[in-house]
């Protein structure tokens, strides 16, 4: 059964849908009204605040909470500054990806992971010999994502001891949000301009409500998941669980990944110290990958004509999807699934994330999905294109 | 290069393969298409701002206006992608609903949910909720055959030439599809008024009202006018991501899809002039060869295609000494009538509507002023004896309670659409500018009667009578649609029998814009289809 995070009072109450999921064991919000479109373009023309307070957030603190997390994960942590944030994955000893998420330098000595899935058992099992302390905060840090076009302006109104403007995309700072101590990082899984909000969680409630206040004259609303799975996907983020899986939950091998099957590989920095998978990397990279997550896009004429054929106009998926469907080559034979995809309202197009065969990656390669067009499967054209599909120039501006 | 064009105002060469006349979204649309397949292009536009009809204009600090055309749904889909208008800036935003608040206190919104449409439409008549998707369902079957006729040029029925008949087979195949009771269905769409057409599934005058409009819309006709039917189709068929029947707002106002499209344009190495009004076409023995502009410039060109409506196309760009008796007798008689006016408020706080007060879903949809088929018809009977509706329909739209961009903090913008406003008040229509004022007091004053709060809440008013929209948009007579969307004016018959396929009597001019088929409502087929033809010519 799952429980309220923090910020359960308000949501539940601007939930009329009463459409939630669950997420990590918490109740969360599929979509506030009966449909998540009108939520779909509060992210891209006003700005939409998201709970994502069930994400997995751990601090890592003491003299050697650098080094620790450059050895956990594929990245070099140390070359982190203070007051950035990276995206980053880390591996099993075969270099098969665990999971993905943010590292925060919160300070010099003083890093906060956010994960997908739980991490802290993992971390501390590798911490000896590290002079650090690895805290479980995801009960105790609520967080909030603010995503659209005015959230800067939203959070300017309430916000003292940071300067907003300044804060560049992966940035992070300390602020006080209408009194209330925060983190606020210029980071977000829309692809939009966007922040992400760390709250203590008993002050939660008041930064919710000085949020939507300040917000209401910026066309603030609350937003709900289904939505962000449609931006996630047009700016190109994989999902664990969704796009592939824990190397700690796979029965079958080929179902892991590596960083560069699934897309990370540039969040590897290879040649350092030894860090956890390393070795297997190095012989990936020496002998080249199998498997890529590409973006795929749909010809348009040949879906339309699929549907023309039985009388039908077009049918566009509602929202994302995450049932995964074949992809083949052009002639014909099976190189791959594509494992979710939307409709991009707001680019016209078809969008898929698939990993095929390493030899069909290339962009502009053009290959066969599968479509179901009145209860029949089809195949219609998809091309591999270069993620991200959207890319607004005020994400990083 | 485009940009040194643009920088110095000037074109950077003396002759082109082609000179648009008229930088509205089809004219630009035809440029676009005509550039991209290599041809040097220049689009010279009188204003100092791109877009025609549709654009965004900056009329009071902060506040940003789609100051005549204001919703999208038409543009076709293939546009947008072949020109990639997404990454020229174009954004769609789907209108939420229908809201049509009522002089008692109640309301009815029509949402794209059916089920909340059904508990609405079920206050006022139970049976009539229930129809109503029998009704979309229909609308939807009609609308499909219909598609297939504006994504290509007009068929001739009489010519024949063989693609000609098998253009018309087709249709008679698509037409095959429908039942016996489809194609009676289809007749009488043809010929009936709005309200008769309804009457066939709805008792109440509450839905009727709000349904019927569709079929006025830009037309010199009332609801009960016999031939309106045909246009609440032309309604039917606006689709965004393959659904129809919806609308929605272009970010930063419809200007940005006239400004996305001239985007496009100049990637693909058009030239875009604005400010460079143009005098008239060079004519020499019946055929164009380029344009001279009201500075004296001439410019060369192989073909002249004109965005123009088709009354300035002929009788202004042109010249009525170029062409023979009957063609132009043909162009005059061509509807134009303006019927609508345009009224922009930007106010210092949201609407409140007495029948539903606050914000909310509601004013994120389009804003019907129509409680009932007799207070539309009686809005008509005005404007048919020379005067503007006291009591007028009004479309309302409050765009910046989706696109916050388009107004400063917590202030927004109310657009009016306003019908009867008819182009030839009894004073005569150019004395219009004395009854601006009034005209603009009855619309404010019919609003507020729903909205109290609202005259104190404006900061700024904008009127649009026809005649302004024909002086400063060039629209004759006002008309939004370069010539009403009647029957007898569309699809071979527009603008002029025998000349549907965007050429015109003078050799090597074309025309391509609203006036043309499929007509207008920011499609950019006119355009897109007659660059088509254009290509297909050789004269370029």
């Amino acid at each position: 059964m799952p429980i309220p995070t923090p910020f359960h009072e308000r949501t539940s109450a601007l939930c009329v849908s009463l459409f939630w999921k669950d997420w990590s064991g918490y109740h969360a919000v599929r979509s506030y009204d009966t449909t998540h479109e009108r939520e779909y373009f509060t992210l891209h023309h006003a700005a939409g605040l998201i709970d994502v307070s069930p994400l997995y957030k751990y601090e890592v603190t003491g003299p050697d909470a650098a080094a620790f997390l450059a050895y956990v994960t594929v990245k070099d942590i140390r070359r982190l500054k203070v007051g950035r944030v990276t995206y980053l994955c880390w591996c099993d000893d075969h270099g098969k990806v665990a999971d993905d998420g943010t590292v925060s330098r919160l300070g010099q000595d003083r890093f906060r992971i956010t994960a997908a899935e739980p991490a802290g058992a993992w971390l501390m099992q590798r911490a000896a010999g590290y002079r650090v302390q690895i805290v479980d905060v995801s009960a105790s840090l609520a967080a909030l994502s603010l995503q659209g076009p005015t959230s800067r302006a939203i959070l300017k109104e309430i916000t003292v001891g940071a300067d907003l403007d300044a804060l560049r995309y992966f940035g992070v700072t300390e602020a006080s949000l209408a009194g209330i101590p925060v983190h606020i990082s210029r980071t977000g899984y829309t692809g939009e301009l966007g922040f992400e909000i760390w709250i203590p969680a008993q002050q939660a409630l008041a930064a919710y409500d000085a949020l939507m206040t300040a917000g209401q004259a910026h066309r603030i609303g609350p937003v709900g998941l289904d939505a962000m799975d449609m931006t996630r996907i047009e700016a190109g983020y994989i999902m664990n669980g969704v796009d592939y899986f824990s190397a700690h939950h796979c029965l079958l091998e080929s179902r892991k990944s590596t960083p560069y099957e699934l897309g990370l590989g540039r969040t590897v920095d290879l040649q350092r110290e030894p860090f956890v998978g390393q070795e297997a990397l190095k012989a990936e990279v020496a002998s080249g990958s199998a498997w890529a997550i590409v973006g795929l896009v749909y010809d348009w004429d040949e879906f339309e004509a699929l549907f023309a054929a039985v009388g039908l106009p077009p049918q566009v998926p509602a929202g994302a999807w995450r049932s995964p469907v074949p992809v083949y080559s052009e002639a014909g034979r099976q190189v791959g699934y594509a494992t979710s995809g939307s409709w991009s309202p707001l680019l016209k197009k078809n969008l898929a994330l698939a990993s095929v065969r390493a030899a069909h990656a290339a962009p502009g390669t053009k290959l066969k999905i599968e479509v179901t067009v009145e209860f029949h499967r089809r195949l219609v054209t998809a091309t591999v294109t270069k993620m991200p599909f959207y890319d607004p120039e005020r994400k990083r501006r | 290069m485009s940009d040194a064009a643009a920088r110095n105002g000037r074109p950077s060469r003396s002759s082109y393969d082609a000179v648009v006349v008229g930088g509205g979204h089809n004219g630009l649309a035809c440029a676009a298409y005509l550039a991209r397949a290599g041809r040097k292009v220049l689009v010279l536009e009188r204003r100092h701002v791109l877009g025609g009809a549709a654009v965004s204009e900056e009329l009071h600090p902060g506040f940003t206006f789609s100051v005549c055309s204001y919703v999208v749904s038409l543009l076709r889909p293939h546009i947008i992608r072949d020109l990639q208008l997404e990454r020229h800036g174009l954004e769609l935003i789907p209108l939420e609903c229908s809201f049509l608040p009522l002089p008692d206190g109640r309301s009815l919104t029509r949402w794209s949910d059916p089920n909340r449409t059904r508990q609405e439409i079920a206050r006022f008549s139970p049976r009539d909720a229930e129809v109503y998707p029998e009704f979309g369902l229909a609308m939807t079957r009609l609308a499909r055959f219909a598609k297939q006729v504006i994504d290509e040029p007009a068929p001739d029925p009489a010519s024949l030439d063989p693609r000609e008949l098998f253009r018309l087979l087709r249709l008679g195949r698509a037409m095959k599809s429908f039942d016996a009771e489809m194609r009676y269905l289809n007749f009488k769409l043809m010929t009936m008024s709005a309200v008769d057409f309804l009457d066939q599934w709805f008792e109440s005058d509450v839905l009727k009202g709000p349904m019927s409009v569709s079929g006025i819309i830009g037309t010199f006709l009332g609801v009960r006018s016999p031939g309106t039917a045909y246009v609440l189709l032309h309604h039917y068929m606006g689709e965004i991501d393959g659904a129809f029947r919806s609308w929605g707002f272009a970010k930063g106002g419809t200007g940005s899809v006239s400004n996305a499209i001239a985007s496009a344009a100049r990637s693909f190495g058009a030239e875009i002039l604005t400010g460079a009004p143009v005098a008239h076409a060079r004519i020499a023995s019946g055929r164009t060869n380029g344009v001279v502009l009201e500075n004296g410039d001439e410019i060369g060109a192989k073909v002249v295609v004109s965005g123009l409506d088709p009354h300035r196309t002929f009788l202004s760009l042109v010249g009525a000494q170029h062409l023979d008796a009957d063609f132009l007798a043909g162009i005059r008689r061509f509807k134009m009538r303006g019927s609508s006016g345009k009224v922009n408020l930007a106010v210092d706080r949201l609407p409140s509507f007495t029948s539903r007060p606050g914000d909310g879903p509601h004013l994120q949809g389009d804003i019907a002023i129509a409680p009932g088929v007799d207070y539309l018809e009686r809005a008509y009977d005005d404007a048919k004896y020379g005067d503007f509706s006291r009591r007028p329909y009004l479309n309302v739209v409050i765009p910046s309670t989706v696109d916050p961009s388009v107004a400063p903090p917590g202030k927004h913008i109310v657009s009016c659409f306003v019908q009867y406003a008819p182009y030839d008040i009894k004073e005569g229509a150019s004395n219009w500018p004395a009854r601006r004022e009034a005209f603009g007091d009855a619309v404010v004053d019919t609003l507020a009667e729903y909205c109290p709060g609202l005259k104190e809440s404006i900061l700024y008013r904008q009127v649009l009578t026809p005649w302004d929209l024909e002086r400063e948009f060039g629209l004759t007579e006002g008309n939004i649609f370069h010539g009403e969307l009647s029957l007898e004016q569309l699809l071979f018959l527009r603008p002029a029998a025998g000349w549907a396929r965007y050429r015109t009597p003078i050799d090597r001019l074309w025309i391509c814009a609203s006036g043309t088929h499929p007509g207008g409502g920011i499609m950019a087929a006119p355009g897109e289809i007659a660059s088509r033809l254009l290509l297909k010519s050789g004269q370029v």
